[in-house]
C-alpha cells in the first residue's frame, strides 16, 4: 500500500521548490475525507505514544532521583527530532531516491509539501507529519539504553546524527521507494524501520557507554512500577494509530491492524506473566507490561499482513522471545542496555519481520504471500533486509558515538551519577526526598 | 519520665496507637524509617533481575511518659505490635532529664 502511494507522489511532486500545484494535482489522486481524518487522528495517537507514554513507561524504571531526566530526554528529543524532520529528514527519507539509498533534498523544510500536495488518497502535509511522529518515537526509544549516566548534550546531539544518517535512510529504503521496496521487503508499521533500528543502536550505544554504576549486583529496583504501568497503557493505545494508521487509509485493512495489534500485545503480555509466575513465584505487573510492549513491537511489521490466528502466534512467540532475550542480554552478552531497548523492541521487530513471511498464509486469516514468491523467498528477503539494517545501524551508531564522545563527552560526573540526573543535570527534582 | 522509642512493624502502627491511647498515653511521635536487623533485606525481581533492598521500611514512635506508666505503655507496645514473625522490632527505653509545653511553659509530668 505504501509504496503504491509512494510512487504516486514521488512522481508528482519531484523535488519541487517552487511548487506548481495545478499541474501536480492532475496527476494526483483525489483526496478521501476519511482516510484523511483517520491519520490525523492516528498522528495524534501516535505522538501520544512518545508524549507521555514512552516517557511515563521509561519514568517508572529508573530510580527515583532520575525521573525527571528521563522525561526530559523524552521530551526534548520529540522537540528536536520534530525540527530536524522537517529540516532535511522527511527529504532524505521521502523526497527523490538516489540510487535507492536515500532521498534527495528536495523536500527540504516540506519544500511543495503545501496544502495542496498529496500522497495517494490523503493531502501530503498529513503524511509528512504522521511520519514525523514515527521519526520523535524511535531515537527516544533508544533513551531506555542509557538512562542516569549518559550526558543530556551527548544525547541531543546522538539523537540528531542519529534521525539523519541511521532513520531516514533506513525509512527510505523500506517506505520512501528505496531498495528494500524494490525487493519486496514486507514490514508493515516499522519492525525493520523503528524497532531493528533503534534496538540494535541501543545495545551497541550501552556496551560503548559502559554500565550504571553498580552493574549488575548493586542497583536500585524500579522507582515506581505504576508509573510503568501508566505509561505501557498508554502507549498500547497510541500503538492503534501507529499500526493502524500505516494502512494510510480508514478501511478494513486498517481495521484488521487494530485486530492483530491487540490481540498480539494481549497474548505476549499474559505470556511474561505466566513465564515470570512459573519461574519467580509471583506475576508481577512490570512485567506483565514489558510482555504487552513486546507483543506491540513484535506485530509492528506484520500488522498489515497477519490475521488474528496469526496475531496469536506471534503475541505468544513474543512474549517467550522477548523474555528470554533480557537475560541473554543481561547474564551472557553482560550490556547495561538499562530497559531492555534491545531485547524487547529490537528482538521483538525483527522475530515480528521474520513471522510475517510464514503468518501472512491466508490459510490463517493473513493477505498471502506477494505475487511470484512463496513464503521461505519472502523469509530470505526479510533476512536481507534485518542484515543490512542491523550492520547499517551498528556502523553509524559507531560513528556517532565517536563523534559525541569527542564533541560533548558521553557520561555525566560519577558523583552526578551517585545522586541520580535530576538535579545535577537539570535542576529540579521529581521527589522530595 | 522515660522516653520509649519503638520500632516497629508499618501495619501495626495502629494497633500501638490504640493500645497506648488505651492506657492513657495521651500523645506519640511517629516517623517512617529505613533499616535492617536479623530480618535484613529482601529481594525483588524485576524483569528477570534480582535486586537486593537491604534497608527495610519500618515506622519508629517515641512517646515520652511519666515514670508511673512505663511499664504498661512498653507491655502495651510489646502486645500490639507482636506477631511472632521475623521483623516485628525492638523497644528501647531512655531517661528524660526534662520536659516544657511550648504554649504554657510547664515542665515536668504537668508538661506530657
Amino acid at each position: 500500500m505504501r509504496s503504491r502511494i509512494l510512487a504516486a507522489v514521488g512522481a508528482a511532486f519531484a523535488g519541487a521548490m517552487a511548487a506548481a500545484p495545478a499541474s501536480a494535482q492532475e496527476s494526483a489522486q483525489a483526496i478521501n475525507s476519511g482516510d484523511t481524518a483517520w491519520i490525523i487522528v492516528a498522528t495524534a495517537l501516535v505522538l501520544f505514544m512518545t508524549l507521555p507514554g514512552l516517557a511515563l513507561f521509561y519514568a517508572g524504571l529508573v530510580r527515583a532521583g532520575s525521573v525527571l531526566s528521563v522525561i526530559m530526554q523524552c521530551v526534548a528529543i520529540a522537540c528536536v527530532g520534530s525540527i530536524v524532520w522537517l529540516a532535511v529528514g522527511y527529504s532524505l527519507a521521502f523526497g527523490d531516491s538516489i540510487g535507492g539509498w536515500v532521498g534527495d533534498l528536495g523536500k527540504a523544510f516540506f519544500a511543495g509539501v503545501d496544502r495542496e500536495a498529496t500522497s495517494g488518497a490523503i493531502p501530503e502535509i498529513v503524511f509528512a507529519m504522521f511520519q514525523m511522529t514515527f521519526a520523535v518515537i524511535t531515537p527516544a526509544l533508544i533513551v531506555g539504553a542509557y538512562p542516569e549516566r549518559m550526558k543530556f548534550s551527548a544525547i541531543m546531539l546522538f539523537s540528531i546524527l542519529w534521525l539523519i544518517l541511521v532513520y531516514a535512510p533506513v525509512c527510505h529504503w523500506v517506505w520512501g521507494g528505496g531498495w528494500m521496496s524494490e525487493l519486496g521487503v514486507r514490514d508493515f508499521a516499522g519492525g525493520i524501520v523503528v524497532h531493528a533500528t533503534a534496538g540494535v543502536s541501543a545495545l551497541l550505544l550501552a556496551k560503548l557507554l559502559g554500565p550504571r554504576r553498580g552493574y549488575p549486583h548493586d542497583l536500585k529496583p524500579p522507582h515506581n512500577p505504576g508509573m510503568t504501568a501508566m505509561g505501557a497503557c498508554m502507549l498500547w493505545v497510541g500503538w492503534f494509530g501507529f499500526n493502524g494508521g500505516s494502512q494510510l487509509a480508514a478501511d478494513g485493512g486498517a481495521g484488521m491492524a487494530i485486530v492483530v495489534t491487540h490481540i498480539s500485545a494481549a497474548t505476549a503480555g499474559i505470556v511474561w506473566t505466566c513465564i515470570e509466575w512459573r519461574k519467580f513465584g509471583k506475576p508481577s505487573l512490570v512485567g506483565a507490561v514489558t510482555g504487552l510492549i513486546a507483543g506491540l513491537a513484535t506485530i509492528t511489521p506484520a500488522s498489515g499482513f497477519v490475521g488474528p490466528i496469526g496475531a496469536l502466534i506471534i503475541g505468544a512467540a513474543a512474549g517467550f522471545v522477548c523474555f528470554y532475550a533480557v537475560g541473554l542480554v543481561k547474564n551472557v552478552l553482560r550490556i547495561d542496555d538499562s530497559l531492555d531497548v534491545f531485547a524487547v523492541h529490537g528482538v521483538g521487530g525483527i522475530l515480528g519481520i521474520f513471522l510475517v513471511a510464514p503468518l501472512a498464509a491466508v490459510s490463517l486469516g493473513g493477505v498471502g504471500q506477494a505475487e511470484g514468491k512463496d513464503w521461505l523467498d519472502q523469509l530470505g528477503v526479510q533476512g536481507i533486509g534485518v542484515g543490512v539494517t542491523v550492520l547499517w545501524s551498528l556502523g553509524f551508531t559507531f560513528v556517532i558515538v565517536m563523534i559525541c564522545k569527542a564533541v560533548t563527552g558521553l557520561r555525566v560526573r560519577p558523583e552526578d551519577e551517585t545522586t541520580g540526573l535530576d538535579l545535577p543535570s537539570h535542576g529540579e527534582r521529581g521527589y522530595d526526598l | 519520665m522515660k522516653l520509649i522509642m519503638a520500632l516497629i512493624k508499618p501495619h501495626k502502627l495502629d494497633d500501638v496507637r490504640e493500645a497506648l491511647t488505651g492506657i492513657g498515653v495521651v500523645g506519640l511521635t511517629a516517623s517512617e524509617v529505613k533499616g535492617f536487623g536479623r530480618q535484613r533485606g529482601h529481594t525483588e525481581i524485576y524483569r528477570g533481575a534480582e535486586y537486593t533492598v537491604s534497608f527495610v521500611p519500618k515506622v519508629k514512635i517515641e512517646v515520652v511518659v511519666p515514670d508511673s506508666q512505663v511499664d504498661g505503655a512498653v507491655e502495651a507496645i510489646l502486645k500490639s505490635a507482636h506477631t511472632g514473625q521475623i521483623g516485628d522490632g525492638k523497644i528501647f527505653v531512655y531517661d528524660v532529664s526534662s520536659a516544657i509545653r511550648i504554649r504554657t511553659g510547664e515542665s515536668g509530668d504537668m508538661a506530657l
